[in-house]
């Protein structure tokens, strides 16, 4: 079974959140969704400073498989982007919730975290998707 | 209920990853397809190909009857020799492709497992009053081993020796000896590397495959083996070629045997008038080096006309993507794809893009 901190927030289109100290939130893609999308081979991240409202596509993940939009969990301003996933997409596959996260925001309202669903309801939603 | 190959709990026991394949349960990966793909590239790779059709065929016949079905010229094989060709209809289109081996007065053809029932009913249709025999050999298992150091350790496997083979040649295990008995070992591939495909009673396969995998040949899925076929400029079987297009826009003029002219091969007229008319399309080679990747499906865009994608993939070799498409004679070589609503530049080529493990388009 795909591995789901229960310490982060999930979004059903499969991407994770993390609060970080400073108010911050760090996204990135799940463990189940890097799996379904087989060995990564591009990902096309969003600009820095761009505002990002929730739902928005944030860029693009390429697979050997497919390409797969990525969309704002929340709404903010991107801090942050993870510029090494240029050279090596494959940190996604390998590690999906530390060096393979994708960007940092700056989030509008922190209270629309508590919009995402927490890892056992996201886990529900994935067994419904698997094979 | 999907079909299972004799190798499905060998592919069980390796974490394989599986997808349905024209109604089998096939491995796609062990894993990661990228590193069994280097591995194909760099080493060795063992495949399970046994959901792809083996017939035999047989009786008087037999050689008359496989000139006329198939479009390149099976009667200058020599025993022991094989030979890619394709199974045109009335119109030229590609009904699939195949491999005829030569064994003494009768041929072995191997099929896509995607045109099995297809293919079968073809020639249930064309026996005609001609005195041939075939048997749907579905006691067979196939196994194909790939790779620099395939013909090696595959020696080292099971003591079995092709290395004195030439491409697209073969030989057979005598059929009555107590172990290793009726194998086919052939010197044939899809994946641009030296190689072999071992057709074997099915019995026998599970104790191959594991000896094969105890010599460090790794085990590939059949996402590597498109992405292999690809970089090596193969065309696949209802992807890139199907019953509504024909050999000489799709790169594979060369597997027409057009003499002796005498020669009433199924599809014969029609690929006749067009090579008079002249053929407006080709199949082509597509290099993108910029960031994406080709797709089935997506559109080429040239000044002078548009083509389609007919195969794309990430080339794990080259480091970016490569396809083949459809695209009109007089487009330039410099054109653009269409990917979700923009336009990237992209080249025309001459395929293959990897020949044994290297670079190989201009």
């Amino acid at each position: 079974m795909s591995d789901t901190p229960a310490d982060l927030k999930y979004s059903p289109s499969h991407e994770w959140v993390r609060l970080e100290e400073n108010g911050s939130i760090t996204v990135g893609i799940t463990d189940f969704a890097q799996d379904a999308l087989g060995d990564i081979v591009f990902v096309e991240l969003p600009e820095v400073n761009m505002r990002l409202e929730v739902g928005e596509e944030a860029g693009v993940v390429e697979s050997v498989k497919a390409a797969s939009d990525t969309y704002a969990p929340v709404a903010g301003v991107v801090v942050e982007v993870n510029a090494i996933l240029e050279e090596e997409p494959e940190r996604v596959n390998q590690k999906p919730y530390a060096d393979g996260w994708f960007y940092r925001l700056e989030p509008h309202d922190i209270s629309d975290l508590e919009d995402l669903i927490d890892a056992e309801t996201y886990l529900g939603l994935c067994k419904e998707e698997a094979p | 209920m999907s079909k299972h190959t004799a190798l499905y709990s060998e592919h069980l026991d390796l974490g394989g990853k599986f997808l349905d394949f024209a109604g089998w349960e096939m491995p796609l990966n062990y894993g990661s397809q990228i590193e069994e793909h280097h591995a194909v590239r760099r080493n060795a790779g063992a495949f399970d190909v046994s959901h792809m059709t083996v017939i035999d065929v047989f009786g008087e016949d037999a050689l008359a009857w496989l000139q006329l079905l198939i479009a390149n010229d099976v009667g200058v094989l020599k025993e022991g020799q094989a030979q890619y060709g394709l199974l045109l209809n009335q119109e030229a289109g590609i009904i699939d492709d195949l491999i005829s081996y030569r064994r003494g007065a009768d041929y072995r053809l191997v099929v896509n497992a995607g045109a099995c029932d297809k293919v079968l009913a073809w020639l249930d249709q064309q026996a005609g009053t001609h005195k041939v025999d075939w048997i749907h050999r579905m006691d067979l298992s196939i196994i194909a081993v790939q790779g620099p150091r395939a013909i090696l350790l595959f020696k080292e496997a099971c003591g079995i020796d092709g290395s004195a083979l030439s491409a697209f040649s073969f030989f057979e295990t005598p059929g009555k000896a107590k172990k290793q008995s009726g194998w086919m070992i052939a010197r044939t591939g899809y994946t641009g590397e030296q190689g072999l495909e071992v057709i074997l009673p099915q019995a026998d396969a599970p104790g191959l495959w594991r000896s094969l995998m105890s010599v460090g040949i790794k085990a590939v899925g059949l996402a590597a083996r498109d992405t292999l076929r690809l970089e090596a400029g193969m065309n696949l079987s209802g992807q890139d070629m199907d019953e509504s297009t024909h050999a000489l826009e799709s790169n594979l003029g060369w597997t027409i045997a057009w003499q002796p002219s005498s020669r009433e091969f199924i599809g014969r007229d029609a690929l006749e008038s067009v090579r008079k008319s002249g053929c407006p399309l080709k199949l082509t080679g597509v290099v993108m080096e910029g960031r994406g990747v080709l797709r089935h499906g997506q559109k080429i865009v040239g000044k002078s006309g548009y083509g389609i994608i007919t195969s794309g993939i990430f080339s794990p070799v080259l480091g970016y993507s490569v396809g083949l498409a459809r695209v009109p004679k007089s487009i330039e070589n410099n054109c653009e794809v269409e990917i979700r609503g923009k336009r990237f530049p992209v080249k025309l080529v001459k395929p293959p893009f990897v020949r044994n493990g290297q670079k190989v388009y201009q």
